[in-house]
């Protein structure tokens, strides 16, 4: 401040120098182009949680960044409150240097802010054309003018490089083709920022890196990109600067080039994470779950299974990789007789159980740890105490004839609770109220506190916290040691490769081959994945 | 220890008498909004409201009519408080309920010579199993095709009504010389419901349905699994709980419910069956359901509540006010009920921890 | 992938298409021999399944707006008794046969309206919202109505010059009081609405993934009020129909259940427009084929089991098509922003 030196004396003519210094400033190139999108103390609460907390941020013009985080760190929250979707309690964003107050997304895409959700906001029953002008209708009359909708669409695909078919219904084209569809959806509105939320979570590796093309030509073309990812790989190999975010707090800004997946690692979780399970050597011996031949159909109706062969021995882990939606879930619903088998066998134990009731399944002693655990792994308004006794209700001691004793229940869920670590105030606590990790954990504590020969867990840390990741992978490891088998289903190549002896991918409802954990590399995992594989080569890539 | 037992003895006793303050509040705004329609038509909603509860409760023989006018009121409750808990929404307990009446009525009076000890219970079963059938054809048809029980009971209702209507008027009709009307023959004295002491035995039976009901769905597997199925079928489905089962039964039992309750109407009151005396009981049995929160013990003192206004209705035309008015009240003690956010918006309370309200299984598929 | 499914619901779609083909065309062999046999009474049932058709497809009209934007409509029966009530009231105190049909649409308005403020505002479970409207309904048009009152004249075919002189087609189609021709109307703008504009193209984007709705700055809470208001005036005007076109005077629970039957109308149509209309018109013509039953003389069958037939047919239907026809996926489900 060099006014505030000259004297009282010469105010006046310190106001002149002022004003021409200011005309000056105003003309004089070039004062660092204002942050495309800033925010500046982000504060936003739900009841109960804090999930950010004083967010400052800046994206610039032409720029990947990075935004990393644990689940629940509290990403896909201050990406809404940017998108309009949700109002910060404190703070402001700023959009090229202007404060903004977006009281829905239409105000935020009105600023050229487009977002593509990890769940693709997409209506199935539309067609391409009709979602991505949903909001932004064009028009002929008081009609919609789909022939002009479509010729724009087709250009913008054109353009940037998104294949997309503007004619087919959402519901029947795969994830990749949606995920090309929402990025034109939000460059049809003309974004000039871009949102990815967890881009990859749906993806095989090849097809995730076609997506890195996308991205790389769309902020050469002028975009701005903010990038949304837990998996330290990707955030890497993509981003040009990393802000890190935990407990709704940013911990960490860095240039990419300065980090290493460690110091990443430890910013995310605050500590150094012990990324690779402690495990000896597994010690195979008689077959638990022996699937030949099996064929189950999907909701829809269509073959998501379709002549799938596995086997699982007791003391061994196998792990199923593969990319969401090629038959995993059918799979393991059809093992534990929660669907129709339509064809093949399934035996556990040396018994049939093709099509068998899930609880003549469970009786058998197998575990099943569900993928959607809300859904259908418990009963939110009911206790933890009930949730542990789900499918054991009937059972002496549990109940006596058709009378349940409430005193043994009880028991055996304060003995649990302790034992599986399940922070809860008390064993009547609505399971519903309970976090992700500790309703995981009450569900595993009522799985694995039974005779088991058999695990089936699908995703079983999906979506929980660091803590009772390790604690569920140690209990799955600790289970194998003693003898049963386990039959791992995940998305997250990093769980299959931590976890399992042997590794099955599927593609298309089928086992594409088995590897022993030392043949399995991430990049062969990924080529099976995408359905390539040495023995059928280059069949259908995405 | 991770856990503390203190609050688990204490909150079932807080959270019952926090319970209670919605639907006392509903049922007394109700009756605020019925007191302005009666100042619209020109009466005093006080005159109107002291008329009907003096004149319900002020003598012996209007506690004999509360307890008639409760009794199938209790039932029909039941029936719809039951379904609920399985997750079903059962409008159908009108059409249970007359089924029952008129095959109680014809065990009855067709079968002549039997003692009471086997008769009387005959004519009951008879009455029970009639519901229960109609009860179990919509658990039957959403269970098997998905069709929404709502619809399908309803559809019930009118065809129970053409059936009873039918067999009053022809294979069942009171051939008396004079009698014109739609009705069957008296019941035998044998099939009779006595009276226990001042107390009649349908009002007994009533009430240990309710604690039965009441009991089975808290401590036993069977209420576990139903009302596991109510909250979440995936869920129960993954616990090895056969859920088509569950739902076909638990229909068949709410429709045995309101098929009881008709037996007690046609052998404890009537003495016969004829069409008309319990229209719209199932409605009844909705609002019910409700105000006892779907608990079966609430259902006792929610049915007497409306027993009473319904036994006091007639006394209010002496002041000018038509009787009917009650039905818009008890319409309305369901609107607040149903809506306890406004009554909780009056009261300035708390909002309630998921799982306190109410859900069906939503759409028209499963 | 995507072709296998297309070719999959192809061939899935083909026979159902044939099935409908033939039964049209006995439909129309049908008709014809009769109306050579007996060419009065053909016309008279025909022309009468057309006009019991109006309130169900009036009301399966009402369930679609509603459901199309994601919100259960079980008490299109009580909106539609209000409306009758309504109607038929304003008609006895102003003799206006217009303004009453008018008036009686505004109604409906309003019990949408207190609908849409239940379940979509207050949340409330969208089954027990509809069936509180249905509950009122009942007994507040029990409670103001007194016995004796008629309606001052009925809304009266008007018969459409030229077109309804053509045997059979002429009498049946184009010789109608104004309600019905109106319902006709509906259905195709419905139609054009639903299918063809911006309004339409939010509405089904609201009832299938309201969030989506959401993210591209369409106000979902608002488009399901404008909804199931649109859905009340239907239901509204399915009451003033049955009270100033088909009877002339009001009766307690009037509705007779036509309300649900709407319902298992709009299902059986798969939630379209047209072919709620080729539903209602069945409906209808089983309607019709009662009465026919029952003016002369048939007696053959109680009058009783004959009286049932609608609601059978009701069962049947909702057993029959419900798992087969996709609703709105959304239905049911109060809308949380966050």
């Amino acid at each position: 401040m060099p006014y505030a030196q000259i004297t009282p004396a010469l105010t006046q003519l310190t106001k002149l120098i002022k004003l021409a210094h200011e005309a000056t400033m105003t003309q004089q190139p070039p004062p660092p182009a204002p942050p495309v999108l800033e925010l500046r103390g982000i504060t936003k609460r739900f009841p109960g949680v804090l999930a950010n907390d004083n967010v400052d941020l800046e994206l610039h013009k032409g720029e990947i960044l990075a935004l990393l985080g644990e689940n629940g760190a509290g990403k896909s929250t201050l990406m809404n409150v940017i998108y309009g979707l949700y109002r910060p309690d404190e703070g402001e964003v700023m959009v090229n240097g202007e404060a903004v107050d977006f009281g829905d997304p239409g105000e935020a895409i009105e600023r050229g802010i487009g977002m593509v959700h990890q769940h693709f906001m997409l209506v199935p029953t539309l067609t391409v054309a009709e979602n991505i002008m949903l909001g932004r209708e064009i028009t002929r009359g008081p009609f919609l003018d789909q022939a002009t909708a479509r010729q724009r669409i087709l250009d913008l695909s054109e353009q940037y490089g998104l294949r997309v078919n503007p004619d087919a219904y959402v519901r029947d084209i795969s994830v990749g083709a949606q995920q090309r569809a929402e990025i034109v959806k939000a460059l049809f509105r003309g974004a000039d920022i871009l949102i990815l939320d967890e881009p990859t979570a749906v993806l095989t590796p090849q097809e995730a890196d076609d997506l890195f093309k996308v991205i790389r030509n769309l902020v050469a073309q002028g975009k701005s990109i903010i990038f949304i990812s837990h998996k330290l790989r990707e955030v890497l190999a993509l981003s040009d600067r990393v802000d890190v975010l935990r407990h709704g707090r940013i911990v960490g800004d860095i240039a990419t080039k300065d980090a290493t997946r460690e110091i990443l690692a430890s910013m995310m979780v605050g500590r150094d994470v012990n990324l690779v399970v402690e495990k000896g050597p597994a010690d195979p011996q008689e077959v638990v779950l022996q699937v030949d031949g099996l064929r189950v159909k999907d909701d829809r109706g269509l073959m998501a299974v379709d002549d799938l062969s596995l086997t699982v021995r007791a003391g061994e882990i196998l792990g199923v990789a593969g990319v969401q939606g090629n038959g995993q879930t059918e799979l393991v619903e059809a093992i534990v007789g929660l669907r129709h088998v339509e064809g093949g066998t399934v035996r556990i134990a040396e018994r049939d159980v093709t099509n068998a009731k899930p609880r003549t399944i469970t009786e058998l002693g197998v575990a099943h740890i569900p993928e959607d655990r809300q859904h259908d792994g418990m009963v939110g308004s009911y206790s933890i105490a009930d949730n542990l006794v789900l499918n054991s209700y009937y059972l002496k001691p549990f109940a006596t004839g058709m009378v349940m004793n409430d005193e043994v229940i009880n028991e055996q869920a304060t003995q649990l609770v302790e034992k599986f670590d399940v922070r809860t105030p008390s064993i009547r606590t609505a399971a519903g109220d309970l976090s992700g990790g500790n309703q995981q954990k009450v569900i595993v504590a009522r799985e694995f506190s039974r005779d088991v020969k058999l695990i089936v867990a699908a995703q079983p840390t999906r979506g929980i916290d660091v803590g009772s990741i390790e604690f569920i992978h140690t209990q799955l490891v600790h289970l194998r040691d003693e003898g049963a088998g386990v039959l791992l289903v995940s998305a997250e190549l990093d769980e299959i490769l931590a976890l399992a002896d042997r590794i099955a991918v599927v593609f298309h409802g089928h086992v594409i081959e088995t590897l022993s954990r030392d043949e399995a590399t991430r990049d062969k995992l990924g080529l099976l994945m995408a359905g390539v594989s040495e023995t059928q080569s280059n069949e259908g890539v995405g | 220890m991770a856990t503390d037992v203190q609050p688990a003895v204490a909150a079932p006793l807080m959270r019952s008498l926090r319970a209670l303050v919605i639907p006392v509040v509903a049922v007394l705004l109700a009756m605020a909004v019925g007191a302005l329609i009666i100042v619209i038509t020109g009466a005093n909603p006080i005159e109107a409201y002291n008329a009907m509860f003096t004149g319900a409760m002020g003598s012996a023989r209007g506690w004999e009519r509360i307890f008639e006018k409760a009794t199938p009121l209790i039932f029909s409750g039941l029936a719809v408080a039951f379904a609920f808990k399985g997750g079903l929404f059962n409008i159908g307990a009108q059409g249970q309920l007359v089924l029952g009446a008129i095959a109680s009525a014809w065990v009855g009076f067709a079968f002549e010579g039997l003692p009471w000890i086997v008769h009387l219970p005959l004519a009951l079963l008879a009455g029970l199993l009639a519901g229960a059938i109609w009860g179990a054809i919509p658990g039957a048809l959403k269970a098997w095709t998905g069709a929404h029980e709502v619809i399908t009971t309803i559809m019930l209702n009118f065809v129970a009504l053409n059936l009873t209507d039918y067999l009053a008027n022809g294979p069942l009709k009171d051939t008396t010389p004079g009698n014109v009307v739609a009705r069957t023959p008296a019941i035998l004295p044998s099939a009779e419901l006595p009276l226990i002491g001042p107390i009649p035995s349908g009002v007994l039976i009533a009430v240990l349905l309710a604690i039965l009901i009441w009991w089975m769905l808290r401590r036993t597997t069977t209420g576990f699994e139903i009302r596991t199925v109510g909250l979440n079928q995936a869920a129960a489905r993954y616990a090895g709980i056969n859920v088509n089962w569950r739902i076909i039964y638990t229909m068949a039992l709410s429709g045995m419910m309101a098929g009881l309750g008709g037996a007690v109407e046609s052998l404890g009151l009537i003495g016969r069956y004829q069409p008309g005396f319990n229209s719209g009981l199932g409605f009844d049995g909705i609002t019910i359901a409700l105000l006892a929160a779907t608990n079966p013990l609430g259902v006792v003192p929610a049915a007497l509540l409306f027993g009473v206004m319904r036994a006091g209705a007639s006394r209010m035309q002496f002041v000018g006010v038509d009787a009917e008015i009650v039905g818009i009240v008890q319409g309305l003690a369901l609107l607040f009920v149903s809506a306890p956010i406004i009554v909780r918006k009056l009261l300035r309370m708390r909002a309630p921890a998921p799982g306190e309200e109410i859900t069906l299984s939503t759409g028209w598929g499963n | 992938m995507a072709q296998a499914t297309l070719v999959a619901e192809q061939r899935r779609a083909l026979p159902s298409n044939l099935i409908w083909g033939i039964v049209a065309v006995v439909a129309v062999i049908a008709t014809f021999y009769f109306y050579g046999t007996r060419p009065a009474v053909t016309t008279a049932i025909l022309a009468s399944a057309l006009r019991q058709a109006t309130p169900l497809v009036l009301g399966a009209l009402s369930g679609l707006y509603c459901e199309r934007s994601g919100v259960i409509n079980i008490g299109i029966e009580g909106m539609m008794l209000v409306g009758a009530f309504v109607a038929f009231l304003t008609n006895v105190y102003t003799a206006n046969l217009f303004l009453a049909t008018v008036v009686g649409v505004a109604s409906g308005v309003l019990t949408g309206l207190l609908h849409a403020f239940l379940s979509v505002t207050i949340k409330m479970d969208q089954i027990i919202s509809g069936t509180i409207i249905n509950i009122l309904a009942l007994e507040l048009t029990g409670f103001f109505y007194q016995a004796g009152l008629t309606t001052q004249g009925k809304l009266t075919p008007v018969a459409i010059p030229l077109l309804s002189d053509i045997p059979l087609i002429g009498p049946v189609l184009f010789n109608n009081p104004p309600i019905t021709y109106l319902s006709i109307i509906l259905v195709i703008v419905t139609h054009i609405l639903l299918f063809r504009t911006v309004w339409g193209l939010r509405t089904r984007a609201v009832g299938e993934h309201p969030r989506a709705a959401d993210t591209v700055g369409i106000d979902v809470i608002r488009t399901r009020y404008i909804n199931v208001m649109l859905g009340g005036a239907l239901a509204g005007l399915a009451g003033a129909y049955l009270t100033l076109e088909a009877v002339g005077s009001f009766e307690r629970a009037m509705t007779n259940g036509r309300g649900f039957v709407a319902l298992a109308v709009m299902i059986f149509g798969k939630w379209t427009p047209l072919g709620a209309w080729g539903a209602a018109l069945l409906f209808g013509l089983a309607n019709a084929l009662q009465t026919q039953a029952q003016f002369s003389n048939f007696d053959a069958i109680p009058h009783q089991f004959v009286g049932m037939l609608p609601y059978i047919l009701t069962i049947v239907v909702l057993a029959g098509f419900v798992g087969r026809a996709h609703p709105p996926a959304a239905i049911g489900q109060p809308y949380d922003k966050e």
